[in-house]
């Protein structure tokens, strides 16, 4: 098993981000250490896909930077721009394959854009991405043929089409059953440890956050900034923002979890 | 350092044994899948052109291996051992020999894939006829439904949202006028010049207006609104339906015990059929004006081409034209409702239930137009 690196891969720095002039998420800064497991919590809208989105590059901050490797995907353009877009693996929600190719095309799809590979070559490294999320018979089955989990998976192996060194997941248990759930748990475990990858999670799931996650932020949709930074099962049991242990402990109510009723928010 | 001069760094160099028996692969620097691509046939041939019994890759010098690199790897090592050699990699760091154990199991042969038979010819047909039976079957359904739907909607007007079909009226009516209009006075103004040419020719000119009336009345003007409607509100319908359906809305609508049809295609005809006539009026007026700048630039005044048309034309022949436009706008509201209803799921069939609205919209119009001719001749009008 690979170790977690004690140097900052991902590093945002006083991000402020908002829709139409009202604000989300108001000046947070946090770093993200190369092979850990890094997951994004908060409730509903509270910006945690707001804030994935902006890592990704997708959107600009309104204030703040974002360092992707070293390198600020705020302000990078052309070929850094690519370069750093090639070291990052993207999966969304509802997985977002090409409902008109396989799946070995959709993983093949990035191969084709970014590399000079011949194409006996793109076929084998294909193969090799969906036989390590265990679905490479089905490979030439089209996305609507596959389950949800299947899907997801199969959006994990095309993120990982270039090698990435981070992956960013966007409610990867999102509409999934607990089994198939825990097995996508297993797949983001296997990765991060085999392969070194750094993972960014946004996630409601607290049980695919125990099993997984290294290390957590909660985000707050009042406040709109980071109300707590730790271990999972440190916050669960330390934390002292009331709302933070219940969210935390859904099924303690808030007197327990806490010494008020969210006083703290 | 940029990308190209890490590329250089990389190289692959093959070196033979005194015996000949025995091919060493010596690979330094960067392989990955921006520096692997350039090197993978040519490491393919060093393999099949010297045929060793025994391969060596010596990767004591690769100072970055991934995916592509690791897979390079395996596809040397496997088309050696499937020519009967061995093949051994020596001296891979041992964070890339971890890539290598995870990946290695796979066989660069791609499995079988499923089978697909293509269909026989005869197969085909008979697919096409019980599609377009089951369509056709589909299409009837509807067609009750709605007129049920339409007629209890007469009989108790409150059961109509009439705010979407204010909303939907204003969409496929009002927006479509400046387009109804260009179509118009282009429309008009062609087919005057055209007529008038061979018309001049034998003094005839002046009947170029009897002509635009009655042809725009009658005929062009019903039809280009019909087919602009098809074009415009049709697919839009068949888009709008299509992506309900696709995002489960219809399902919800269902579960909530309200009817796709009264909810969401009612609105939409009864909007589509009080807008097409007045889109009509509008696409003969636009035509007439068309018709009226080619005769003046022919030097006929304004009031002559005006009573020229007016001697032409009948309150049949407006009453008429109106009445196919009543039809057509049924016609192309429920055809692009149904395409939307009919929509399966992923974002292609959104795409092409809107195409299959305007399609088959169009046909639907032309059949209709056929059949109003045969029977405006049979009536005598």
């Amino acid at each position: 098993m690979l170790p977690i690196e004690n140097r900052p891969i991902i590093q945002v720095q006083h991000f402020t981000a908002g829709y139409d002039g009202s604000v989300v998420i108001d000046d947070i800064s946090f770093e993200i250490y190369r092979g850990e497991v890094f997951a994004i919590l908060g409730g509903s809208g509270s910006g945690k896909s707001t804030l994935l989105k902006h890592m990704i590059g997708l959107y600009q901050p309104m204030t703040g930077r974002i360092f992707i490797g070293g390198k600020d995907i705020v302000t990078a353009e052309g070929d850094e721009r690519t370069g750093i877009l090639k070291s990052i693996g993207v999966t969304y929600q509802m997985g977002a394959l090409f409902g008109s190719m396989t799946l070995l095309e959709n993983v093949r799809l990035p191969l084709e854009e970014y590399t000079a590979l011949p194409s006996d070559a793109m076929d084998l490294i294909a193969r090799m991405k969906l036989k390590l999320v265990g679905l490479e018979p089905f490979l030439d089955y089209m996305p609507s043929e596959l389950s949800g989990g299947m899907q997801k998976r199969a959006a994990i192996a095309r993120a990982m089409a270039l090698d990435p060194h981070i992956l960013f997941l966007d409610e990867p248990s999102a509409g999934l059953d607990p089994i198939t759930s825990a097995e996508l748990d297993r797949l983001i475990l296997d990765l991060a440890r085999n392969l070194a990858i750094t993972f960014v999670i946004v996630t409601h799931e607290l049980s695919s956050i125990d099993t997984i996650a290294d290390r957590v932020i909660m985000l707050d949709k009042v406040v709109k900034k980071i109300v707590a930074t730790g271990r999972p099962q440190e916050l669960r049991e330390h934390a002292t923002n009331p709302w933070v242990r219940q969210f935390l402990n859904p099924g303690v109510s808030a007197e327990t979890a806490g010494k008020g009723t969210g006083g703290e928010r | 350092m940029t990308q190209a001069a890490e590329a250089s760094l990389n190289s692959l160099d093959a070196r033979r044994s005194s015996d000949g028996g025995t091919l060493t692969l010596i690979m330094t620097g960067r392989w990955d899948s921006d520096t692997t691509g350039k090197w993978w046939q040519r490491g393919q041939q060093m393999l099949t052109q010297g045929k060793p019994r025994r391969l060596v890759i010596d990767a004591s010098g690769v100072s970055y291996c991934d995916g592509a690199g690791v897979a390079f790897l395996i596809d040397l090592q496997q088309l050696q051992i499937r020519t009967g050699g061995d093949a051994t990699i020596q001296g891979l760091q041992e964070e890339f020999r971890r890539l290598l154990d995870i990946y290695g199991d796979i066989s660069i042969n791609r499995p079988p894939g499923r089978r697909r038979e293509p269909l026989s010819i005869i197969e085909q047909v008979g697919k096409a006829a019980v599609e377009l039976w089951r369509d056709l079957q589909a299409l009837l359904t509807f067609v009750g439904e709605l007129a049920l739907t339409l007629l209890r909607a007469a009989r108790h007007p409150r059961l109509v949202r009439w705010k979407d079909a204010w909303l939907v009226a204003e969409q496929s009516g009002v927006d479509a006028l400046p387009i109804i209009a260009l179509i118009g006075v282009l429309l008009g103004l062609i087919l005057a010049f055209q007529s008038a040419i061979p018309m001049r020719r034998f003094g005839a000119d002046i009947f170029v207006a009897d002509l635009l009336g009655i042809a725009m009345l009658r005929e062009m003007g019903p039809l280009i609104t019909a087919i602009i409607l098809a074009g415009r509100s049709g697919s839009a319908f068949a888009a709008e339906l299509g992506t309900m359906k696709v995002r489960e809305e219809i399902d919800a609508l269902r579960t909530m015990g309200l009817e796709p049809v009264r909810f969401l295609v009612v609105p939409r005809v009864i909007a589509a059929v009080a807008m097409t006539p007045v889109l009509t009026v509008f696409a003969n007026l636009f035509g007439l004006m068309g018709g009226a700048i080619v005769m003046r630039s022919l030097g006929y005044p304004l009031v002559t081409y005006v009573n020229q048309v007016l001697s032409a034309v009948t309150v049949g022949d407006l009453m008429g034209g109106l009445l196919k436009s009543f039809v057509y706008g049924i016609v192309v509201a429920a055809v692009g409702c149904l395409r939307g209803l009919e929509t399966k799921t992923g974002a292609s069939a959104v795409g092409q239930s809107t195409t299959s609205a305007v399609v088959s919209g169009i046909v639907l119009i032309a059949i209709v137009d056929g059949l109003f001719a045969v029977v405006f001749y049979a009536l005598g009008l």
